[in-house]
């Protein structure tokens, strides 16, 4: 017997026992993916150019408190672009000393100045954009993730992709439009006054004070499902947000049975403001707003101390819940909207399952059968090597935490079949070299030799087009060239070393052999 | 021992002008199929929304159209998907979000009573950013696909063989983006997945004859036969490896494509038919070209010889 005959049987032993230890319990070892198990992929994008167009909004209305606040008459101050805003000054009389209010304004620099005019720019650094859009995208990422760990999704995958994307892949949601609404929705809770001096149709016809604008209200009908939006004409200055909010919990809504309704405390800060607000608006109308849609928009009717508001709207009890969720770990920095969304249901994922089982146990059937009927012995051998090789397979898939697909199902059929090639090589090899005249043990080992060459090249090539497939390709694609790069790189370890291994065994004994079964 | 060919010694070789004329043929249909109806091409590179769903009972095509039409969605493609009962909707782009769109068609199907219950089993959005990344990731996929094999055909082999290869992964290709347009299938991501795979299937059979005629020519045991015949040993010595293999590889994917279920059927039969071509293309486009190539030039230089003697 060879010298390392027992060295090369502790090395394969030493896969299997390794392989075998990734593989138990199977059922835990495997990631499925979501095409497999049901769920919901999402990849968001974030409106970072918003982030920063609010950003620099507030920079406006600091500024142009600033200047009040040292007593300098103000013309005008407004967001110009994205990331800048006009200063206009009452007189140019003042200019100096808005100068130095700007000077403090650091992350802005002073642009196309007109002291004449008393007119300036400023404009967020480059710097300073950068990083408001950085902060944008990584603040929704852990509002989301915050929120869908309330939601309650196990083994949620929530990242952050290239610089404002969004992956979020969900497994076994079973109500996706919620999950999509819980995760999609701002958030952003504001309290507005109404402008009761502007009707509503002249404010729809375009003639409205700048300070003002239109925002709706959508009501559907029970019945009917129709929908119908009422304008509201109110000022555009924010009161007060939902940043100040401490907790926000469900109740039911007792002027409307059967409808639920959020009901919101400010923190000390913000009840005292929620205090004011109410107490210069008594008489007026309070709207509340989330997201840009107005829920209500009640009377004010005397200070409200204590700082509790509700908002109401035809929440049902799920809807509630979910905007109390959100309420309650704040608004988003900016938007975000769905770039691209799959969603497959549990029952479909269960489908693919079971025909992937089945495409992969009648292509082992086939080949399996046809391997042993057409090489006898040597057939048994290459499909006991293929057995190994699904066994590797699987456990390499388990080790890496890489993620079994629906084509990734497709690529390990397919690599059943392209494994075979390798001992189909050899034993033909070994078949020609048998009919040249050589002596059993002289063809074996003749034809491992000169196959092993053409091994080699068969399976760079598609070894190359897996790593290229894995690079490029997305989720499914992903699982397809994974399953087909690892099935083959196994191949050469159990279509070669071990079937050569169980060769040698068989026939490199010190018994005369005269036939070669293959 | 069972063996399908006994020592074989069939003339492909010689047999190539019948098997040009074939290659052309099924290259012009397929090329004219891909100019005059193009390729259908998934919502994955076009964007825009899927919604795949079961009905309880049989529903008609027209009724589903009618049950869209009220929420505006009448000119969405509706085909059935493997199963009587199955369905998925297709919509272009539009500025409603996907969230819309999947709710209003489901609330559009929940109103049409004739319909039944329907279960809404997938939905599949990409909007307009990501579909266009998504087609250049595919463009670089083949695009890089192509130059990694190339490089390596380039280190393996001498020019004329690399080219010849590359030529047979063309034919390959547009056979199978070919049959895809007649057929009507979509070109989707999974598509393009098993297009580099036959990629990469195709180059390997012509490595397995490539090696052999080099093997065959470094023994010297062909000294005096013409290049053709070196070619034709070569290819007959390795025909029961090629034809053994492209069965087992050929069963699986025939086992995909019937069995594997609906989702799998467009990728399955991209696999499938580049199995047969990529088999076909090794011995009939680039061990042919190849010893066209050859004779071409062995005629020119003798030509000049001639000329040069006179």
């Amino acid at each position: 017997m060879p010298r390392n005959l027992w060295l090369r049987v502790g090395l394969v032993v030493l896969v299997i026992g390794i392989s075998l230890w990734y593989l138990y319990p199977p059922k835990k070892r495997i990631n499925l993916g979501l095409d497999l198990q049901g769920g919901i992929h999402l990849v968001l994008g974030v409106d970072t150019t918003k982030a920063v167009q609010n950003q620099a909004e507030r920079a406006a209305e600091d500024f142009r408190a600033a200047l009040e606040r040292k007593g300098i008459g103000v013309k005008r101050v407004a967001r110009d672009g994205d990331r800048a805003f006009v200063v206009e000054l009452a007189s140019p009389g003042s200019w100096n000393d808005a100068l130095t209010v700007a000077s403090q304004f650091q992350t802005f620099e002073r642009r196309n100045s007109d002291q004449a005019a008393g007119r300036f720019l400023m404009a967020m650094a480059d710097r300073e954009a950068g990083q408001q859009a950085d902060l944008a995208t990584r603040g929704a990422v852990e509002k989301i993730r915050n929120r869908v760990d309330k939601f309650g999704v196990a083994e949620a995958t929530i990242t952050r992709q290239g610089e404002d994307r969004i992956l979020i892949q969900l497994p076994g949601v079973q109500d996706p439009d919620r999950a999509k609404a819980l995760i999609g929705q701002t958030g952003l809770l504001e309290f507005k006054l109404l402008d009761e001096r502007t009707p509503a149709d002249e404010a729809l016809a375009g003639r409205l004070p700048e300070t003002s604008e239109v925002l709706y209200q959508r009501r559907v009908d029970r019945e009917s499902k129709q929908e119908t939006k009422i304008p509201y004409v109110v000022v555009k200055r924010t009161l007060l947000t939902g940043n100040e909010l401490t907790d926000a919990s469900v109740q039911a809504d007792p002027n409307s049975p059967g409808n639920w309704q959020v009901a919101i405390t400010f923190s000390a800060s913000g009840a005292q403001r929620f205090g004011e607000i109410t107490e210069q608006g008594v008489g007026r109308h309070l709207a509340i707003i989330l997201d840009g849609t107005v829920y209500s928009a009640p009377r004010i009717n005397e200070r409200i101390p204590g700082g509790r508001a509700v908002i109401t709207g035809q929440f049902t009890v799920d809807q509630a819940r979910d905007l109390a969720i959100v309420l309650r770990e704040g608004a988003l920095p900016a938007a975000v909207s769905i770039l691209e969304e799959r969603t497959v249901g549990p029952s479909l994922g269960a489908d693919s399952i079971r025909q992937g089982i089945i495409a992969i146990a009648a292509s082992s059937v086939i080949v399996f059968l046809f391997m042993l009927v057409y090489y006898k012995l040597s057939g048994l051998i290459a499909d006991i090597a293929l057995v190994l090789n699904l066994v590797i397979l699987l456990a390499c898939m388990a080790a890496f935490g890489a993620t079994l697909t629906l084509p990734g199902i497709a690529g390990i059929a397919l690599t059943i079949g392209m494994a075979v090639d390798t001992n189909i090589l050899i034993f033909e090899r070994i078949r020609e070299e048998l009919k040249v005249g050589k002596t059993p043990r002289g063809a074996i080992e003749a034809g491992f030799n000169r196959a092993f060459r053409t091994i080699i090249d068969t399976h760079v090539t598609v070894l190359v087009t897996a790593a290229i497939l894995y690079n490029f390709g997305t989720g499914p694609v992903k699982g397809f060239a994974v399953s087909l790069f690892v099935g083959l790189s196994a191949s050469l370890f159990t279509a070669v070393f071990f079937t050569r291994l169980l060769f040698d065994m068989i026939y490199m004994g010190r018994r005369k052999v005269t036939t070669v079964s293959v | 021992m069972i063996e399908i060919f006994r020592s074989p010694n069939y003339n492909f070789i010689g047999r190539r002008r019948i098997a040009y004329a074939l290659s052309i043929l099924t290259l012009l249909a397929g090329l004219g199929s891909l100019g005059i109806r193009g390729l259908r091409y998934d919502i994955d590179f076009t964007g825009g929304t899927l919604v795949q769903m079961r009905f309880e009972q049989r529903p008609e095509i027209a009724q589903i159209r009618s049950a869209l039409s009220a929420q505006g969605f009448g000119d969405s493609i509706i085909q059935e998907f493997g199963d009587p009962r199955e369905y998925i909707v297709r919509l272009p782009l539009s500025k409603a979000s996907s969230q819309e769109v999947a709710k209003k068609i489901e609330q559009a199907l929940a109103a049409a009573p004739q319909l039944g219950k329907t279960e809404i089993r997938r939905v599949e959005f990409v909007g307009p950013q990501v579909g266009r990344e998504l087609q250049l990731q595919a463009i670089y996929a083949v695009l890089f696909g192509l130059i990694g094999i190339l490089v390596y055909l380039a280190a393996r082999f001498d020019f004329k063989g690399g080219v010849a290869a590359i030529a047979a992964v063309f034919h390959d290709v547009i056979v199978c983006l070919g049959l895809l347009s007649i057929f009507g299938k979509e070109f989707s991501l999974p598509v393009l997945a098993a297009l580099l795979t036959i990629i990469g299937f195709s180059v390997n059979d012509t490595i397995v004859a490539y090696d052999r005629l080099r093997e065959n020519r470094g023994r010297g045991s062909q000294r005096g036969r013409t290049f053709a015949d070196q070619m034709n040993d070569a290819v007959n010595q390795t025909l029961s490896r090629t034809v053994l293999t492209s069965l087992t590889v050929f069963f699986s994917t025939a086992i995909l494509l019937f069995l594997g279920g609906k989702t799998l059927e467009d990728f399955a039969f991209v696999l499938f038919v580049g199995v047969i071509t990529g088999t076909y293309s090794t011995i009939y486009v680039a061990g042919s070209l190849v010893v066209d190539w050859t004779i071409y030039v062995e005629g020119r230089r003798r030509g000049k010889k001639a000329v040069a003697r006179a």
